[in-house]
């Protein structure tokens, strides 16, 4: 598709990449062609430091299935994760 | 006609505005003078399948550059680089006509340049080809690859980085024009490739488009799965028959 539509999620938390952990405030979540992933299209998330640049990024390019599964779960654990505490 | 020698290299070109940039230059090493060709990359970026291809142009008898359109969102690996660019919202139309100008430049300043030079773009860069083709009256022949956002039916993406849908500027085109699409493409969509041709067509333009069943978007790439082999054999003869055509001396 090639297009330059990007959604930009705030977020607040940290990610690994090829120099270490750094923290990150931005995650740019894009449907496009991958530039690695063997698909026709995937979803890409790059999770940056804008504050900081945003010369370094964690990127994945997942399928849309994976990506649909992937956020389902993220609701899933976020659900269980936070009643868990609230128990203890 | 092939060579048997070809010399690649990264070069510093002179882009918009003056500004000092990278490409990529493959051309014939035999002593002779060589049409030229600007291979504008995808969105993606400046990557390994673009200067792929411009070995085989070199390959083919062409002294051809690819222009890094991201240049200065360096440094860093192309994939990197890209992903700035993108989320920054792309590069603006001036800025990459005026890259392309310098590239086309570099080419004619060549001892090896023929003078004539054309442009080839996929995908974002066919858009690009055919924008640049209307804005770059020296410009001796364009091939676009099934360029995306040629023409904007949602006039909310013109920007002010894109102001102006590249349809609109087709009475500007001067020289000859050659369209690969695919058939299963949705950007541009079969529909909006014909709307494309009805304007060529209204407007006397010189231009020539070959549609792909089986095939959707970026089917010559072959480092993507979206890489057809029978349809790009195809096409690739198309466009050195159009060159062969248009860039003759």
């Amino acid at each position: 598709m090639c297009s330059y539509i990007v959604e930009k999620a705030r977020v607040s938390g940290s990610a690994k990449g090829p120099s270490g952990w750094m923290r990150i405030d931005t995650a740019n979540v894009y449907f496009d062609h991958p530039y690695y992933a063997p698909l026709d299209h995937a979803l890409g998330i790059d999770f940056v430091c804008e504050a900081d640049g945003a010369r370094e990024r964690v990127a994945v390019e997942l399928s849309a299935a994976s990506a649909r599964e992937l956020v389902t779960k993220i609701m899933v654990a976020l659900a269980s994760g936070e009643a868990a505490h609230r128990a203890a | 006609m092939s060579y048997a020698s070809v010399a690649a290299e990264t070069i510093g070109f002179r882009g918009h505005n003056g500004d000092q940039g990278e490409a990529y230059y493959a051309r014939p090493t035999g002593a002779g003078k060589y049409p030229g060709v600007i291979v504008i990359h995808h969105l993606p970026g400046w990557d390994e399948w673009i200067v792929e291809v411009v070995r085989k142009f070199a390959h083919h008898g062409y002294a051809a550059i690819s222009p890094h359109l991201y240049f200065r969102d360096g440094p860093g690996s192309p994939d990197d680089i890209g992903a700035r660019v993108r989320a920054a919202g792309g590069v603006a139309d001036d800025q990459v006509v005026g890259d392309v100008k310098g590239a086309m430049a570099f080419l004619r300043a060549q001892s090896n340049s023929s003078g004539k030079v054309g442009l080839i773009g996929f995908c974002s860069g066919g858009r690009h080809a055919y924008l640049c083709a209307c804005r770059i009256p020296e410009t001796d022949a364009v091939v676009d690859c099934w360029g995306g956002n040629v023409i904007v039916d949602d006039k909310s993406q013109l920007n002010a980085k894109r102001p102006i849908a590249p349809i609109d500027l087709t009475e500007q085109l001067r020289c000859p024009l050659l369209g690969l699409f695919g058939n299963d493409d949705e950007n541009p969509n079969a529909d909006q490739v014909n709307r494309t041709e009805a304007t060529l067509k209204r407007l006397g333009k010189n231009y020539e488009f070959h549609r792909y069943d089986g095939a959707g978007h970026a089917f010559f790439n072959t480092m993507r799965v979206a890489y057809r082999p029978e349809q790009a054999a195809d096409g690739w003869k198309k466009v050195f028959a159009f060159y062969r055509k248009h860039l003759a001396a």
